[in-house]
């Protein structure tokens, strides 16, 4: 019989020695593939190239397909009203795995092999932090929508935009006031423990402050966490309302313990879309939630006073009335986000207009004709709202949804303005150098 | 909330942890014990337990209890014919060589890992409890489901045991597991063993992801978690021996339960991982397991 210490040493066959390092062979031919590569012409009416570093797989795997599917609509639209200077888009999509590492990849390949004009499309704020960098050294713009503070922090770099979507401190300095106002003064917060929960945990605490509301317990959960029960001792029994943000796939274990935990003598809830983005509202353990609120960056469910353009960018991204796909109810959208793929693809298209973009050579050009804009009209190409843009900190603010759950419905309640989220800008990418 | 009932729901916690961990870890160990395989892809037998419930509950559409009652026969049997299929196509043909099979097992988790991104995708999706019993303590309110996770889970550990023990079927695997050569020459058919066995273990892990399912829904890549805690469980408490796993999942269960409830959920995995490396010195047959010959 084989000895015990042999199981693992790989050094000591016979023929699986040959077979590992045909396999790592294989492995790493895979990993370094060049993809389709094309070689663009230096034409005017050749497509302009735009990589979409997107999530297909990983946690992040149920926004990306959403965001996807956003993105192709805001295309279809764009090109079939002429593209951008005449000149149609051309999506390149890459998978980063939802991972840090990956991202960088993805955007050094994107940019050295694919030959993109610029790269778009990132939600998770780890695989943007992770990205940045590569985005810089290679100088070529980098737009996201990814909410995280970080693009406003100017922790990034000069290339780096989120034009699209507003940022987690403003989200949450809008809808601090509103909270204390109505869910109460005691509030214990429950956030991922990461840089997107650490943004809230940050953000939160000042702001309800400053509306008469305190934060009485931080309880950071890691982000691979599947069960939550035994977190709960750590929530103070004079706590009025629980702010919880989760991002992953255990949400639902998460309410569901909860209610559990409390029955129906338990604080208010006020919670984050995020954590339910892609998640039929109406699935079997959420019930606890019903009454409770939540911030909405984009209503997920059609409400009465929706604009003509709110509506006609849900028919074009094919979601019916419940948020879900119009093939199939049980296909959740992640609406609360993905409005933002669309708006930052039109901010694209302004950029590249107002700079006479020809190619990779306008970069720069590209990169001050971004922080050159300073608002966005409520229209087709904003559906979501009106945003103001700082160009120094290359961040948009919007208004806010919160919204009521209610008769297995997202139901808006309240919206907040556009200046209840501005706060002091604490940096200058134009100052760096391109 | 005062010490006792914060010691209480912590030890109940730990017990749940311990029920579903001591199952999908026996599998892993039967596996290890006969087969001499280490199966680095039974997380995703345990995913795909999870996935299958999903789709024989939301197919039934009847009753939760009915289509949670169908899940629990049906998943297992599912995930058992897809690891005897893939024990005929890759492992029998490696021979069973060690480490072969690793390198392959590895393969079988990607390719079951990706097949369920494509065709059940990207969401975590819930199972709805067969019911739902609010357990109410003057403390704490407490979910029925999770206690009756421990009485399943006990229940199918004693009829592993009973299995192993007292049927003649048990008594094969038993002489597989000890000297493979001499119950070949005792004209037991040790490929045939194998085949039962390595589906057997994938069932037990199906089994366990049936049971958890209705509390922490289905995904993709939920089979990560339970792999590397099956380890830890099976190389504490000795590879192949069932008592040795049950009660290393208890400690596993209980300390995680316990340490990360009064402390934090990281210094849980810390001591976890502590209490590997000092087995492995001090003790590397585990627990209950018996040096190799």
């Amino acid at each position: 019989m084989t000895g015990k210490g042999r199981f693992f040493d790989l050094t000591n066959g016979k023929a699986s020695r040959r077979t590992v390092l045909k396999g790592l062979a294989a492995g790493a031919g895979l990993a370094a593939a060049p993809g389709f590569v094309r070689y663009a012409q230096a034409q005017s009416s050749a497509p302009i190239k735009i990589g979409f570093q997107a999530h297909r797989t990983g946690i992040g795997a149920a926004y990306g397909r959403w965001y996807e599917r956003t993105t192709a609509a805001a295309v279809k639209a764009i090109n079939a009203a002429g593209g951008i200077n005449g000149r149609p888009i051309e999506i390149v999509v890459e998978d980063d795995g939802t991972d840090a590492a990956r991202g960088a990849e993805v955007v050094a390949k994107l940019a050295n092999q694919h030959k993109v004009d610029i790269v778009y499309g990132t939600l998770f704020s780890n695989v943007v932090v992770g990205s940045a960098p590569t985005a810089g050294e290679l100088k070529i713009p980098y737009y996201v929508v990814s909410e995280g503070y970080h693009v406003a922090s100017g922790k990034l770099n000069r290339y780096v935009f989120q034009p699209g979507i507003t940022d987690v401190r403003a989200q949450v300095t809008s809808v601090a006031p509103w909270i204390a106002a109505n869910a109460g003064k005691k509030v214990t917060m429950i956030f991922p423990d990461y840089a997107f929960g650490y943004d809230h945990r940050d953000y939160l605490p000042p702001a309800l402050q400053k509306a008469g509301a305190e934060v009485v317990a931080k309880i950071a959960i890691p982000p691979t966490e599947s069960s939550f029960t035994k977190y709960f001792p750590q929530i103070p029994s004079e706590t009025d309302a629980i702010y919880h943000v989760m991002v992953g796939p255990a949400v639902l274990t998460f309410v569901k313990e909860l209610g559990d935990f409390y029955g129906s003598s338990g604080p208010k809830l006020f919670g984050f879309i995020d954590s339910l983005e892609a998640v039929d509202i109406n699935s079997p353990g959420l019930e606890y939630l019903d009454g409770s609120h939540f911030w909405e960056g984009s209503p997920r469910y059609a409400q009465a006073d929706d604009t003509e353009a709110q509506k006609a960018y849900r028919a074009a991204v094919g979601i019916d009335d419940n948020g879900a796909a119009v093939a199939d109810a049980k296909d959740v959208s992640t609406a609360a986000h993905m409005f933002g793929c669309w708006e930052t693809l039109y901010v694209i298209k302004k950029a590249m207009e107002d700079a006479g973009y020809t190619g990779p050579g306008d970069r720069a050009k590209l990169v001050e004709a971004t922080e050159a804009l300073t608002e966005f009209a409520e229209g087709p190409e904003h559906p979501q709202g009106k945003k103001l843009f700082n160009g120094k900190i290359h961040q948009c603010f919007g208004h806010q949804n919160i919204s009521k759950l209610e008769g297995g419905k997202l139901k808006v309640v309240h919206k907040t303005t556009i200046e209840d989220g501005m706060y002091e800008p604490e940096a200058d990418y134009t100052k760096q150098s391109l | 909330m005062a010490f006792g009932p914060h010691l209480l729901l912590a030890t109940l916690e730990g017990l749940v942890t311990a029920a579903v961990l001591a199952l999908t870890a026996l599998g892993l160990s039967l596996v290890f014990g006969v087969m001499r395989i280490v199966n680095v892809a039974h997380g995703e037998f345990f995913m795909l337990g999870a996935v299958l419930a999903w789709a024989v509950a939301t197919t039934l559409g009847a009753h939760p209890a009915i289509g949670f009652v169908a899940a629990l026969v049906v998943a297992p049997l599912v995930v058992g014919a897809i690891a005897l299929l893939s024990e005929r196509l890759v492992l029998r043909r490696l021979n069973y060589d060690p480490e072969a099979t690793i390198v392959a097992t590895i393969g079988l988790l990607y390719i079951i890992q990706q097949l369920a991104l494509s065709l059940y995708g990207p969401e975590a999706r819930p199972v709805t409890p067969p019911f739902n019993y609010r357990v109410l303590l003057p403390w704490f309110g407490y979910s029925g489901y999770k206690l009756s996770i421990i009485a399943a889970s006990g229940l199918l550990l004693v009829a592993t045991w009973l299995v192993l023990t007292r049927t003649k079927i048990g008594l094969v695997m038993r002489a597989t597991q000890y000297d493979r050569e001499m119950a070949q020459a005792f004209a037991i058919p040790v490929e045939r063993v194998y085949a039962g066995v390595f589906a057997l273990g994938a069932m037990l892990a199906a089994f366990a992801a049936v049971l958890i399912v209705p509390i922490s829904q289905a995904h993709y890549l939920m089979g990560q978690d339970p792999l590397l805690l099956s380890f830890i469980v099976v190389i504490i408490g000795g590879l192949g021996s069932l008592r040795g796993t049950v009660l290393a999942a208890l400690i596993i269960g209980l300390s995680d339960g316990i340490v990360s409830m009064f402390f934090s959920p990281t210094l849980a995995k810390l001591i976890a991982t502590l209490v590997v490396a000092m087995v492995l010195v001090f003790r590397p047959q585990g627990l209950f397991g018996t040096v190799a010959r």
